[in-house]
């Protein structure tokens, strides 16, 4: 196996460019979602809004604007599927379509999904959905393609401010490290990674942000789907249990009760009978 | 928020509700024509019978819906063989995948029963097929297949639950919870076909366990609705969906059909079937509030 690889986006220095959606969607020959017509948002800058089946990169904008209006901040965070080393939609898959590659990342073979949509629920971020053009659940690659080339993946290629890094894990890692002293020294002692192995195992695509993950529109404690399957499963067949034991009860009792009226039958027809 | 309200909808909808309530009916006639057959009388017969005879047109409307409902439904089978080997293709820990062959398997053993019971009523040339329902034969079958009987009745919820999705995920008791309904609207549906062919005893047997049924289901919906949390409650259902959970299966579909249940001459000789009718109409609901409300969020 090849060195596990993925990516780091530091948002303190990403400025919405979408430069990394457009590269995505260029290598990837991604259409434009709904034939290209321009639909607005309507409340934000952001018109992509969200991951979806032709969306494999998307830059969140968080506006953020006080009562007055005279305060703002605008974060930034361009968002890609996070290649989780504990991953839900592989787990869940029936068909085997989803696979972890040699470089630690998970991909999605579309030529094997036949569009059941488990991973799309299974998927903590809400990353995964459907491509309508092919009609498979469709999601990053994070360029299986380019890196078995030796490339870089398109959006950190076009990315023009680094805020989406590529590379081995362990070294991203240490670059992170780095990266989040240099701002507490700087007086940004918000800084965190997001994404450490204290979350699903690591996640290979991971963050620094610089305010809760809920304002970044992701879960504080994203956990795997298969944490209910063990107790649902062992419920539902002590409940099967259950109903074939009154099943099992209430027909031994009808028989008894029949039994026991059939006694008394023939025990009043006998005492008729020694009357006469 | 919680964690589960960061993920996507699946859109499974209209054809995997009708396909959970046909299924749960299905799975459950089986069940209860598998305990009629193991611990019942010769008097039973005629529900044994129906109840296979639901089972397998249950089952193969079953497949077909989930076939329908694939984005790419001419890869079906890629559920159950790799898709350019044709080794089959197992996963224990995914439910979709031990679904699949849950329903196949039950597939196998509802048609077996099934053509045992034609047999058995002469309706085949060969009446040597009846031994499916006989003997150790019978028993294995029907032991096997009632065991399959109540997977496929009870897996759909726990597959909701495997996933991250909000009031699905939230809770284990999705699984038991379908389980139970299964059984109560399989009940139901066999009081209301076999009402002319079977035995007063059967039919009253048949009433009693779906009355259990009821109350248990009540119980495991109460806990569902404690265990997901308050905010989960309110946000999926303190909105139209919860008042039709309460209005639809918990009155219409639960609360009136025990009534009737417990006094049958409330409304004279309609009460079997007005309750039959209420639990089959109160198990559709349930499914379509479990499915709907948390696909809006």
């Amino acid at each position: 196996m090849a060195e596990p690889m993925g990516f780091f986006t530091d948002t303190t220095v990403c400025i919405g460019c979408k430069a990394c959606e457009v590269a995505c969607k260029e290598w990837n020959q991604l259409p434009a979602t709904g034939g290209g017509v321009n639909t607005l948002s309507g409340d934000s800058y952001d018109n992509t809004r969200r991951l979806d089946g032709q969306t494999w990169r998307h830059v969140k904008f968080i506006e953020q604007f006080d009562e007055s209006r005279q305060q703002s901040r605008w974060l930034m965070m361009s968002d890609v599927c996070k290649h989780c080393v504990q991953a839900g939609c592989l787990e869940v898959c029936p068909t085997g379509a989803i696979i972890r590659t040699e470089f630690d990342t998970v991909v999605i073979q579309s030529d094997v999904c036949n569009g059941c949509r488990a991973c799309i629920s299974a998927c903590p971020f809400g990353v995964i959905d459907i491509n309508p053009v092919n009609g498979t659940a469709m999601k990053c690659t994070l360029c299986y393609d380019r890196m078995q080339a030796g490339l870089t993946p398109a959006c950190a290629q076009a990315c023009p401010t680094q805020s989406i890094q590529f590379g081995p894990i362990s070294e991203l890692r240490a670059r992170a490290e780095a990266r989040v002293q240099q701002l507490h020294e700087q007086g940004e002692t918000r800084a965190y990674i997001y994404g450490d192995e204290s979350i699903l195992g690591g996640l290979n695509s991971f963050y620094l942000l610089v305010d809760e993950p809920e304002v970044y529109g992701l879960p504080s404690n994203p956990k795997l789907p298969s944490r209910n399957t063990a107790p649902a499963a062992s419920l539902s067949a002590a409940g099967a249990a259950a109903l074939g034991l009154l099943g099992l009860v209430s027909l031994r009792k009808r028989r008894m009760d029949r039994l026991a009226a059939d006694r008394k039958v023939a025990a009043t027809e006998e005492g008729g009978e020694s009357d006469a | 928020m919680p964690d589960t309200f960061f993920t996507e909808a699946p859109h499974w909808q209209w054809w995997i509700i009708w396909y959970f309530f046909i299924g749960g009916i299905g799975g459950g006639s089986y069940a209860i024509a598998a305990l009629l057959h193991i611990f019942g009388e010769p008097e039973d017969r005629p529900i044994v019978r129906l109840g296979y005879y639901i089972a397998l047109p249950s089952i193969i409307v079953s497949g077909i819906l989930l076939t329908l409902d694939l984005t790419r439904p001419e890869r079906f089978y890629h559920m159950l063989v790799q898709s350019k080997t044709f080794v089959p293709a197992f996963k224990y820990w995914s439910p979709m995948s031990v679904g699949s062959w849950g329903i196949t398997l039950f597939g196998l053993f509802a048609f077996l029963s099934t053509v045992g019971a034609l047999a058995e009523t002469g309706r085949l040339p060969w009446s040597g097929l009846s031994r499916l329902n006989q003997g150790t034969l019978g028993l294995v079958i029907n032991l096997a297949g009632g065991l399959c009987g109540f997977f496929v009745a009870g897996y759909t919820g726990v597959l909701l639950s495997v996933t991250n999705r909000p009031l699905w995920s939230d809770t284990p008791l999705l699984g038991l919870l379908f389980l139970l309904s299964a059984f109560s609207t399989a009940a139901a549906l066999l009081l209301l076909v076999g009402r002319r062919r079977a035995q007063p005893e059967s039919l009253e047997w048949l009433s009693q366990i779906d009355s259990w049924a009821l109350i248990l289901e009540l119980v495991v919906l109460g806990a569902v609705i404690l265990s997901v949390g308050t905010v989960v409650a309110r946000e999926v259902l303190f909105n139209a969906w919860g008042v039709l959970l309460l209005v639809g299966v918990v009155l219409a579909g639960i609360l009136v059909p025990l009534l009737l249940h417990w006094r049958p001459r409330l409304l004279g000789a309609a009460s079997p079937l007005g309750a039959a009718a209420l639990v089959l109409l109160g198990g559709f609901i349930l499914r379509v509030v479990m499915l709907l409300s948390s696909e809006a969020v």
